[in-house]
């Protein structure tokens, strides 16, 4: 194992984080802030508590998994997107590193990143409301699982975008909507039908149920089915990455 | 002792249809400096990048210091130090900064000695802790050398390492890499400056359309560029050469205006006084004469022409 070699990567892309401090953890932390604002406060005090949980206690979860799927996306394709982007990428590929070895490095910073977001985040929910963690284990569990998962999806993004404005495609299009429509700011208990029966095709209803769950113990979807999901994702993007590598796909052409 | 590269066969189609590399052999041994002359898009920077692991080959194989290159990609990999041709560095991290990664990456554990001294060599120590964004063209190519130097490598290639760069700094980098083959590193470098080759290489390769159409020592290359030919401008055209003058390399031209006799100036005798006395003698008179000296790029361009 290059354990020096995961090391530097993973220093690199720590350091990135550092110098864009504004970026990356000060802008997200300040919309959040912004949503317990307007939802949490603003219209929360006048909505009734969902299955026994006040509206702004109950929104801390989804807010968490947005932000942990956005960034965890932006951090990891950007991370390898760049070096494809201005050529240093040689370095990478000339280098005596296993194809593990790189996604520690790269998916191993960016998914840190997000759950040093993801905890400052619920810092700062506490603020605006009384925080309440039902199972602390399993919150972190999910917490460590979806931002790994959704860092290796970005990683994922990057390595097959060729511009610029791919790299933002699937956030935007897929990821947000997906995020917003998956039960963040409700249960989706609430949806008419067939509407509730349509969300259990997104795979976010499972991710933020779940994290949910670790909260308050109130879940749309059973936690054992949450898990299965999140771990069922990683598993998928693990072997697309795999792939890759093994074809050398937009990397070794 | 085994050569530290050998590449059998290699070829490299890419998926646009485009052959890069045609059947590649080469054998490089250690503690050369090889220089592979080629024009644009001859396949020299395809041919590295296989060699470093960058580009996947289509056929064929590469060893370097007796392991594959994928199947021991770690061994080979940790041999080799790479100098890309384009300038692509990171803009934001310091000199130190980077190098240090560079090291980090191939495995070895921190050494500041070192990175410091391949800064000091380089010039770059009094800029370790500038930005890369902060240098000039030809201090971060020496970035580029120093992360290339970063982790101790037994060879080391240099893509077109001199393109862009004032007479100074060049004369800098050849004295770079001197040093270094002393130091027991193999060089391989690639450039279309046959001076570079001339001054630097030990051998050189001539690569066109993706085939190697030639490799000799510079010495043997030197010695057909030692040949030196004179024009005789004759004053009356000769139909055929006298019996007397058999025993010259004597040519001439079509319309026996002009006689061309080609001789080695690196030669004891080049036997040029003789040959005039001899004309003379033979009634043979000239107008004008003038010289010519074949040089490495006449041989270069005539090899390149000659396989289109």
């Amino acid at each position: 194992m290059n354990y020096h070699g995961m090391r530097a990567i993973y220093r690199f892309e720590m350091a990135r984080t550092g110098r864009t401090l504004m970026q990356s953890i000060v802008s997200p932390v300040i919309s959040t802030s912004l949503y317990f604002v307007v939802f949490g406060a603003a219209i929360g005090s006048r909505i009734n508590q969902i299955e026994g949980v006040s509206y702004g206690a109950f929104i801390v979860p989804g807010l968490i998994m947005l932000t942990l799927l956005t960034q965890s996306i932006a951090n990891a394709s950007f991370g390898i997107y760049f070096p494809r982007f201005t050529g240093t990428i040689y370095e990478l590929l000339s280098a005596p590193l296993s194809f593990i070895e790189i996604l520690v490095g790269y998916v191993g910073a960016a998914a840190s990143k997000s759950i040093i977001l993801g905890l400052i985040i619920l810092a700062t929910a506490g603020f605006f409301v009384p925080l309440h963690i039902a199972h602390p284990f399993w919150m972190l569990a999910f917490l460590l699982l979806t931002s790994v998962a959704f860092s290796l999806f970005g990683f994922i993004i990057g390595i097959w975008a060729d511009g610029f404005e791919k790299l933002q495609i699937i956030p935007l299009l897929i990821i947000t909507p997906l995020t917003f429509l998956g039960g963040t700011f409700y249960s989706i208990s609430v949806l008419p039908a067939p509407w509730n029966t349509i969300a259990l095709f997104n795979p976010v209803v499972y991710l933020v149920s779940g994290f949910r769950w670790s909260f308050y113990e109130v879940a749309d979807v059973s936690v054992v089915l949450s898990l299965f999901m999140t771990v069922a994702f990683l598993a998928i993007c693990l072997a697309v990455v795999g792939w890759m590598f093994k074809t050398g796909y937009r990397l070794r052409n | 002792m085994r050569p530290i590269i050998e590449i059998v066969g290699l070829s490299k189609t890419y998926a646009s249809g485009f052959t890069a590399l045609k059947h590649v052999d080469l054998e490089i041994q250690r503690g050369e400096i090889f220089a592979l002359l080629g024009p644009n898009g001859a396949g020299k920077t395809t041919l590295i990048s296989i060699v470093c692991g960058i580009v996947n080959p289509s056929t064929g194989t590469v060893h370097v210091g007796g392991h594959e290159i994928r199947k021991d990609f770690r061994a080979t990999r940790s041999l080799i130090g790479l100098v890309p041709q384009e300038l692509t560095t990171d803009a934001f991290e310091s000199v130190w900064a980077t190098v240090s990664f560079s090291r980090g990456l191939f495995g070895l554990p921190p050494n500041p000695a070192h990175i410091e001294k391949v800064l000091k060599e380089l010039s770059l120590w009094d800029k370790k802790d500038s930005r890369i964004m902060m240098l000039s063209g030809g201090m971060k190519r020496r970035v580029l050398i120093a992360k290339a130097l970063s982790h101790e490598p037994k060879v080391l290639f240099l893509d077109e390492p001199t393109a862009g760069v004032d007479v100074s700094l060049r004369k800098d980098m050849w004295e770079v890499v001197r040093k270094l083959r002393d130091s027991g590193v193999t060089i391989i470098l690639t450039t279309h400056y046959l001076e570079e080759a001339e001054e630097m290489a030990d051998r050189i390769g001539v690569i066109t359309k993706g085939e190697l159409i030639l490799i000799e020592d510079k010495a043997v290359l030197m010695r057909k560029l030692g040949k030196k030919q004179l024009t005789l401008h004759l004053h009356e055209r000769l139909d055929a050469l006298p019996e007397s003058l058999s025993a010259y390399s004597l040519a001439l031209n079509s319309d026996g205006q002009e006689l061309i006799y080609t001789y080695d100036i690196q030669a004891e005798r080049t036997g040029i006084t003789r040959l005039l006395k001899d004309l003379a003698e033979a009634g043979i008179r000239f107008r004008d004469l003038n010289t010519t000296q074949s040089s490495l790029e006449d041989i270069f361009v005539d090899l390149v022409r000659q396989t289109q």
